[in-house]
């Protein structure tokens, strides 16, 4: 074993609360403080979404409660408390943050842009990347490839405190004067490179900031990552004998490593022309607004992959303990990711179908991109070949996971049309890319995340969380992200287009055939609360779990990987000692064993010969 | 399932690391990969907006080639005393090591010294971020590019000199030896990789 590690579990002493905490360089620890930092981010971009639903459900209508009545929005009559409170701020001298962005109640369209903005930038970059590749990279890469921690934990503890930093700077944003960024999260320009065009000046500033310290948090990860996957994974733990999880995390950490610099510099050159006067991307001092299309789309193809790979690893990950079958094809499923992300690097332009790209140039990514189609078609079909003639377990995580899979395929099925550029022409910008993106993104990898915060709770906690609130969230959330997402199909198609604050301004969506957009606005709206009420359910599951959760044992789900060989809580460290790994991660009903589970860790020939039970997840292997 | 019984099922298969000697040699060639690709954007970029240029002033006629001729065999020579210093400190001579590495730092100063005056000549006759030489033709975009890259490199050459700093203290104090010097190769890559970045943005923005 690797000498590094022998190191660190030397250290034993007794820690202070801050380096135990705050400081931490243990990657338990840190993955927990990303889970934690990715949950409060997940309501803080989920309230913004309420917020601006409410605007296009009820176009200019006063919000509840802070908003003002509609006997004073019409008669200028004080009804309600809100009304006094309403009338007070407008007479004062002071413009209050309230007044600029919803007076009266009532969402401003500039304040709508920033609304949308951010939120798509928050959901990306706060919330499901540090979740699945933050939280549960950290957590699960030592403990699954049996090593003691990171090849460089305080790098590690740096990656999380710049994701604060990135954070503190990004949400500061909507405190600055003239508001926070209003160009969308792809931020195109000029529209975010000259400040006149969208009005917004710091706040636009800030969020290129923000995401080159994200950048540099993602470098300093995905560095970690991959030495320690590469490097340290324990005797025996082939690369054909790791989990699909970690294979998962191995690619996302060097797409992160490729592509984040690349963004970097393209924010960096906005930056210039907006604070420098140079003009990079306006196209009136001749520069290239297509350029930074290219630059963002070149990263943030491979950084939507990034966002959906590592749900494919943990729903590959729990599909077969739930299933108790081996996941079926392993090898297939990890060439498969290989070339999803291969091709990750050559479709980017197949968002700009629509941008004035040269059309030949456009077939050729239309090409590639539909080649996505075969290796994402092999994982599916890959997970539905491991549910065939299953004895399926329906537990939380596996409800989770198979809302991940027909999610995932609703948003791959819709990813057809949106890669098609004669389709693509006209859905391009409409509710048709926002159903899709929410299938893959939300369908896919936050129910991920839903079953995987579930499944490696008590192994992160000792405890369990409550099954029977974990199922009510489950179901809530799964009908109302439908109710919320599959309209937005019928919209799309039916031309609404998207980052409109008042859709109803134009006829033709009052009268959209066979109803009008406005009550499908409303019912996706009221979904879209039902969603967002439901997030408290987890919340309270997670925080009260924490604390009062039942107590859990080794291994409560009876699975074949190394996490589950590891004490339960797990000590600084991890193991007692370093496991040796005998078995591929998926040996589940395996004939003529005894149990119908093999741990990696089972030394050969135990259960071939029948000498009793398999050897305990927990006792030593060697 | 029979692909679960014909599996080599020996805790023999152990793949030995890619870096066994020291993790942090990875992290930076992992590091500098990253790198590569922030360079390669801005060059990408630099590429396309002047291939998209309706005029691009001739860069021979705006830089000094000479100069930063001679700033390149600078750069290069202190790669050549890196290299000795790494091989010195191999042999167990840590003076020797320590001279080198003196010299490597020497060298980027100079570096550093000429990009200097090299700005601010240029800035004194007209190349700025938003305007060209007094008399020239051609896209405003020349200046933002050039400095960009050459200060972004200029960036890397800083901190690469407060690198080789902390190293030659450490080196001074005795840390280094023939078994343990993995943190002076470590800096060479470094240092390496910086001298060959200088060579891609001398081609592409000087002599193209």
């Amino acid at each position: 074993m690797n000498d590094h590690a022998h190191e660190s579990h030397d250290h034993h002493h007794e820690e202070s609360f801050v380096s135990k905490y705050i400081f931490s360089l243990d990657h338990k620890m840190i993955g927990k403080q990303f889970l934690i930092f990715g949950l409060i981010m997940f309501m803080v971009g989920g309230g913004l979404a309420m917020l601006f639903r409410w605007q296009l459900a009820w176009p200019d209508k006063p919000l509840p409660i802070i908003g003002v009545s509609k006997a004073y929005q019409e008669e200028g009559e004080v009804t309600t408390a809100a009304d006094r409170k309403w009338e007070e701020r407008f007479d004062d001298d002071k413009e209050t943050w309230l007044e600029t962005n919803m007076p009266s109640g009532v969402i401003d369209p500039a304040f709508f842009n920033s609304l949308f903005t951010m939120h798509a930038t928050i959901m990306v970059f706060f919330v499901v990347v540090p979740l699945l590749v933050g939280a549960f990279g950290n957590f699960l890469i030592p403990l699954m490839i049996g090593t003691r921690d990171m090849a460089f934990p305080v790098l590690n503890m740096l990656s999380f405190w710049s994701n604060i930093l990135g954070t503190i700077i990004m949400m500061a944003g909507f405190f600055v004067p003239s508001g926070h960024a209003a160009a969308g999260w792809t931020g195109y320009a000029p529209l975010s490179s000259v400040p006149e065009l969208s009005g917004v000046d710091w706040g636009q500033n800030l969020w290129c900031i923000s995401l080159i310290v994200m950048g540099i948090s993602s470098l300093m990860g995905s560095i970690n990552y991959i030495t320690t996957i590469i490097n340290m994974r324990a005797p025996g733990m082939t690369w054909f004998r790791l989990p699909l999880a970690i294979w998962a995390l191995f690619i996302v950490a060097i797409l992160l490593l490729l592509a984040f610099p690349v963004v970097a510099s393209a924010l960096a050159l906005i930056l210039f022309d907006r604070m420098a006067g140079t003009s990079f991307f306006a196209a009136a001092g001749g520069g290239e607004p297509l350029l930074w299309q290219h630059l963002f789309w070149f990263f943030a193809h491979p950084e939507v992959y990034i966002l959906i790979l590592p749900g494919m690893g943990m729903a590959s990950e729990m599909l077969p303990v739930f299933a108790r079958k081996p996941i079926f094809g392993y090898k297939s499923m990890v060439f498969a990711m290989i070339a999803i992300a291969f091709l990750s690097w050559i479709v980017w332009g197949h968002h700009m179908f629509q941008s004035g790209m040269n059309p030949a140039l456009g077939l050729s990514f239309m090409t590639t991109t539909m080649l996505i189609a075969v290796p994402s078609a092999i994982k599916t079909f890959n997970w539905l070949g491991t549910l065939h003639r299953a004895s399926i377990r329906f537990t939380v995580p596996m409800l989770n996971v198979l809302a991940f899979i027909s999610m995932f395929v609703i948003g791959g099925l819709s990813g057809i049309f949106m890669a098609n550029a004669p389709v693509d022409i006209y859905i391009h910008d409409t509710y048709f890319i926002v159903a899709h993106i929410h299938y893959v993104v939300f369908g896919g990898s936050v129910f991920a995340i839903f079953g995987g915060i579930f499944y490696w709770f008590p192994k992160m906690y000792g405890r369990h969380m409550n099954a029977t609130l974990g199922k009510i969230h489950f179901w809530i959330s799964f009908l109302a992200f439908n109710g919320v997402f599959f309209p937005m199909h019928i919209l799309g198609v039916g031309g609404h287009m998207r980052r409109i604050a008042n859709p109803m301004q134009y006829e033709f969506l009052q009268q959209m055939q066979p109803i009008s957009a406005q009550p499908i606005n409303v019912f996706i709206t009221v979904c879209a609360f039902i969603l967002g009420v439901a997030q408290f359910l987890l919340l309270i599951n997670v925080f009260w779990s924490i604390f009062r959760g039942k107590v859990a044992e080794q291994n409560p789900w009876q699975a074949t990987t190394l996490e589950w060989h590891a004490p339960t809580p797990v000590p600084h460290g991890n193991f007692d000692a370093i496991p040796h790994v005998y078995h591929g991660p998926y040996e589940y009903s395996v004939p003529d064993a005894e149990a119908d589970w093999i741990p990696q860790t089972q030394p050969n020939g135990e259960s071939e010969h029948g000498e009793g039970e398999p050897v305990p997840a927990g006792a030593t292997a060697d | 399932m029979e692909q679960t019984t014909t599996l080599d099922h020996s805790a023999d298969v152990y793949e030995p690391s890619l870096t066994p000697d020291s993790l942090g040699k990875l992290g930076m060639w992992l590091f500098l990969i990253s790198d590569a690709m922030s360079f390669g954007a801005l060059l990408a970029a630099y590429g396309a907006i002047r291939a998209g240029a309706a005029e691009w002033a001739p860069p021979s006629e705006v830089l000094g080639i000479n100069l930063t001729a001679g700033m390149t065999f600078l750069l290069i020579c202190s790669s050549v005393t890196m290299v000795k210093a790494l091989e010195a400190i191999q042999n167990g001579n840590q003076s020797r090591m320590c001279t080198f590495l003196g010299l490597t730092i020497l060298g980027g100063l100079i570096f550093l010294g000429l990009q200097a005056y090299e700005w601010t000549h240029l800035i004194t006759h007209g190349l700025t971020f938003t305007t060209l030489p007094h008399g020239m033709s051609g896209s405003t975009l020349f200046g933002p590019t050039f400095y960009t890259i050459t200060g972004f490199h200029g960036a890397h050459v800083t901190g690469g000199v407060i690198y080789l700093i902390v190293i030659l203290i450490q080196g001074l104090r005795g840390t280094y030896t023939a078994e343990n010097n993995h943190k002076v190769e470590i800096l060479g890559l470094y240092w390496h990789f910086v001298d060959l970045v200088w060579i891609m943005v001398f081609t592409f923005v000087y002599l193209l």
